[in-house]
Order: C-alpha cells, then sequence, then structure tokens
C-alpha cells in the first residue's frame, strides 16, 4: 500500500479581471500543476473564477494568533492616521 | 499547563463565542470543542461522499438526458462538498485518511438517510426535495456556526445546495401531473421516504446528548426538534400544491401555534437504522471500501507522475 501523502494546497481565485485573487480553500494534490487541475474542477464549477493561484501550504508563513495584541494594538491608539480625525471647516464641500 | 490558566483560557475562549467572534485554527479551543467539531464535520463530509452513492444507482437510467446531466451536476457537487468538509477537518489536527478509514471500519457514522434504497426514479425526485431540502435546513444556520473554516465551507455548500432541492422537487411535480400511473409512483416515493427525511434531525431534544454543549459553543444554533418542526412547516404546503398526501394521519395544522402538529416518529427504527442495521448500511459501507481500493492505481499513477515530472523539470533547470 503506497502510504505517502499528498500535500496539502491553499488556492486563491481571481473571480474577474480587476480584483485579486482570493483564498477559497484547500485541497490534497501530487503536485502544482495536478492541484491547478483539482481546484478548477472543485473550485471554479460555477464560473467563479478566471485564474487560479496554488501554494503548498506548506510553504505559507503566517503570524502567531497569540501575538495578535501587541502586534496590532498600537494601532488603535493611533486614530490620527484616519481622514475622519480631522476637523473640517463649514464650507468645504470636498476634500 | 496550570489549571487557573487553562480556566482563563476557557473563558477567553467562550466570551469570543458569546460574543460572535469567530474560532480560528491555530487559535486556542478546548479539547472537547475540538473533538466535537472533529466528530461532526467528518460525520458531514461522509454524509455527502455516501450520499452520492443512492443517486449513482439511477445516473444511467435517467429518463432523458437532461435529467442525466442534472443528476450528474448534483452528484459532482456532493463530491465538492466532501472535500470542503475533509479540508475544514484537517484544520483542526485530524488526518484526514484516518478519518476515511475510521468511515469504512464502522467507528464514524454518517447520516442514517443514505442507508435507504432508491427504488424508483421518483425516489431521485423526492430525495432531492425531501432530504437535500432537509440537509439545507440544517446547514443554514451551520454557515453561522463559531468555526470560520466549517462556517465558510457551509457558506459554499448552501450556495451551491439550492438547485438540488428544486431539481428534485421539479422531478417529483412532473410526475404528479403525469398518468396514473407516475403519480402513483411519487406519491409511494413520498411515503417511503417522509419518516426517514424527519428522522435526519436526530432524537427529540430531550433525547439529545450533544445539543445544550453544541448550542453554548454556538456550533449549533437551533435545536433538533426546532428545525425538524420548520421542515415539516415548509414542506407541508409544498406537498398540497402538487396534489400528493403527507402520509401522517396525526399531521394537522394548528391555529393556536401556527405550526403544524405531527405524528409520533418510529424512534426503534431511526435507532436500529444508526447502529447499522438499517436496509443498506453494509452495502454502502462496502462500496465506500471498494472505491477506495479500486481507486489505489489511480493515486499511485499520480504520484508516479508528479515524481517522474519533478525529476525531468531537474534535469532541464
Amino acid at each position: 500500500m503506497n502510504k505517502k501523502e499528498w500535500p496539502l494546497w491553499e488556492v486563491f481565485i481571481r473571480s474577474k479581471q480587476g480584483l485579486s485573487h482570493k483564498h477559497v480553500g484547500s485541497l490534497r494534490a501530487p503536485d502544482a500543476e495536478m492541484a491547478v487541475n483539482n481546484a478548477r474542477d472543485v473550485y471554479t464549477r460555477r464560473s467563479e473564477g478566471i485564474s487560479i493561484w496554488v501554494v503548498e501550504s506548506a510553504n505559507v508563513v503566517a503570524s502567531d494568533p497569540s501575538e495578535a495584541g501587541p502586534l496590532y494594538e498600537p494601532a488603535n491608539s493611533k486614530a490620527y492616521r484616519h481622514p475622519t480625525f480631522y476637523e473640517v471647516p463649514e464650507g468645504i464641500k470636498h476634500m | 499547563m496550570e489549571k487557573n490558566k487553562i480556566d482563563a483560557l476557557n473563558k477567553a475562549f467562550q466570551d469570543k463565542i458569546d460574543n460572535e467572534i469567530k474560532i480560528e485554527p491555530k487559535d486556542y479551543m478546548p479539547d472537547a470543542y475540538r473533538k466535537t467539531l472533529i466528530r461532526q464535520i467528518s460525520q458531514h463530509a461522509h454524509s455527502e461522499i455516501v450520499g452520492q452513492l443512492p443517486e449513482a444507482n439511477w445516473v444511467t437510467r435517467a429518463p432523458n438526458l437532461r435529467r442525466k446531466a442534472v443528476l450528474l451536476a448534483k452528484i459532482q457537487d456532493e463530491a465538492g462538498h466532501g472535500l470542503y468538509l475533509y479540508s475544514a477537518v484537517e484544520t483542526l489536527g485530524a488526518d484526514r485518511e484516518q478519518t476515511i478509514d475510521d468511515l469504512h471500519e464502522g467507528i464514524a457514522k454518517y447520516s442514517s438517510i443514505f442507508n435507504y434504497p432508491t427504488l424508483t426514479w421518483a425516489d431521485m425526485g423526492t430525495v432531492g426535495w425531501l432530504v437535500d431540502g432537509a440537509a439545507i435546513m440544517n446547514q443554514v444556520p451551520l454557515c453561522r456556526c463559531s468555526y470560520g473554516p466549517y462556517a465558510r465551507a457551509m457558506v459554499r455548500v448552501c450556495k451551491e445546495e439550492s438547485f438540488h432541492q428544486r431539481q428534485g422537487f421539479e422531478v417529483v411535480t412532473q410526475l404528479a401531473k403525469g398518468t396514473p400511473e407516475q403519480k402513483a409512483m411519487a406519491q409511494d416515493s413520498l411515503n417511503r421516504w417522509w419518516w426517514p427525511a424527519l428522522m435526519m434531525f436526530g432524537p427529540n431534544d430531550a433525547d439529545s446528548t450533544h445539543t445544550a454543549q453544541s448550542m453554548e459553543w454556538k456550533i449549533k444554533r437551533h435545536t433538533n426538534d426546532e428545525l425538524r418542526q420548520m421542515f415539516v412547516d415548509a414542506t407541508v404546503p409544498q406537498a398540497e400544491l402538487i396534489g400528493l398526501t403527507i402520509p401522517d394521519k396525526d399531521l394537522k395544522f394548528n391555529e393556536e401555534t401556527g405550526h403544524y402538529d405531527f405524528g409520533e416518529i418510529d424512534w426503534d427504527e431511526f435507532w436500529q437504522v444508526v447502529k447499522g442495521y438499517g436496509p443498506c448500511n453494509e452495502e454502502r459501507v462496502a462500496a465506500r471500501k471498494k472505491a477506495k481500493e479500486d481507486g489505489l492505481w489511480v493515486r499511485e499513477a499520480a504520484n508516479a507522475y508528479a515524481e517522474k515530472r519533478a525529476a525531468r523539470n531537474k534535469k532541464a533547470s
């Protein structure tokens, strides 16, 4: 019995020209080309896409969810990075 | 880990759930939550895959090309749904191969409805109408399940599944409008599938061991009995419209509650089928095992092809 397991691939689909590829799910396949073929069968049966990317899941580097606080909280206190922080005098219609 | 540290983690986890924040694969989750999800999602995946079998029975005998194309598309969808769900279960650290072997060894369950045979063409209609109808009733609230990957898989499944129910109802409607023999075939099919369809929602709330905890974790949003009532209320008028009779002499609209009252389910039959003594339990698992064994050479060939191509690319570069 062949115990060699097919690697896991993350699938990204561009739904139409002008939009980015978006993660839609994952699947298993023996190599990249077969992963693209499988992704076409599994994720685009109803014209959901015009372009597919596959990336082997083992190659994805992710931030650590337990560090979410120190990583993202500093941005919460910096409201001045948003345009709504500023007062615009009355009479100015567009800025 | 120390006990109070685990308590704090569990509290933070439940706070997230209470605030409708989704749990993602790498987040902390209690072992029992993980185990419950692995059990539920893998059973759900197995149901999608085993669910192809009763329908495959009619592909070569579909009455015309349109019906055949539709049936094939539906069966292909079920395979896709199984794949989404096996991927979701893998995010919880479960081994995909092992989950499938658990099904083949009778350790893991799948929806009991697929242990009933599809005897006539009318069953292709009834299965779509009632079985997919009941599945949709179960799956729509699962789109808001607290576990992110499961909820996302359900959104895709529900989007694709709505055609399954409609095509089934179309088949039944056409038969009900047909010759007396065709109408009788539709009625016979409804008679056989009605009660098993109601059983798909599981035991009564009082006898359901997992419901309370699953609702606290927001894996489940409605109890079995609530979903079953929603299904009955939605389906009875559909049967009336096409002139078929629901096989339940106790079925009656209750003006006070605004819902249909219905008869008692044969729970002995339910438990018999769950425990493996339904009409097709052995046949279904045997078919799955055979498919895995017969497909082995394809998987091996795909591996060999991938290796050969990798070696060739290496040489060329």
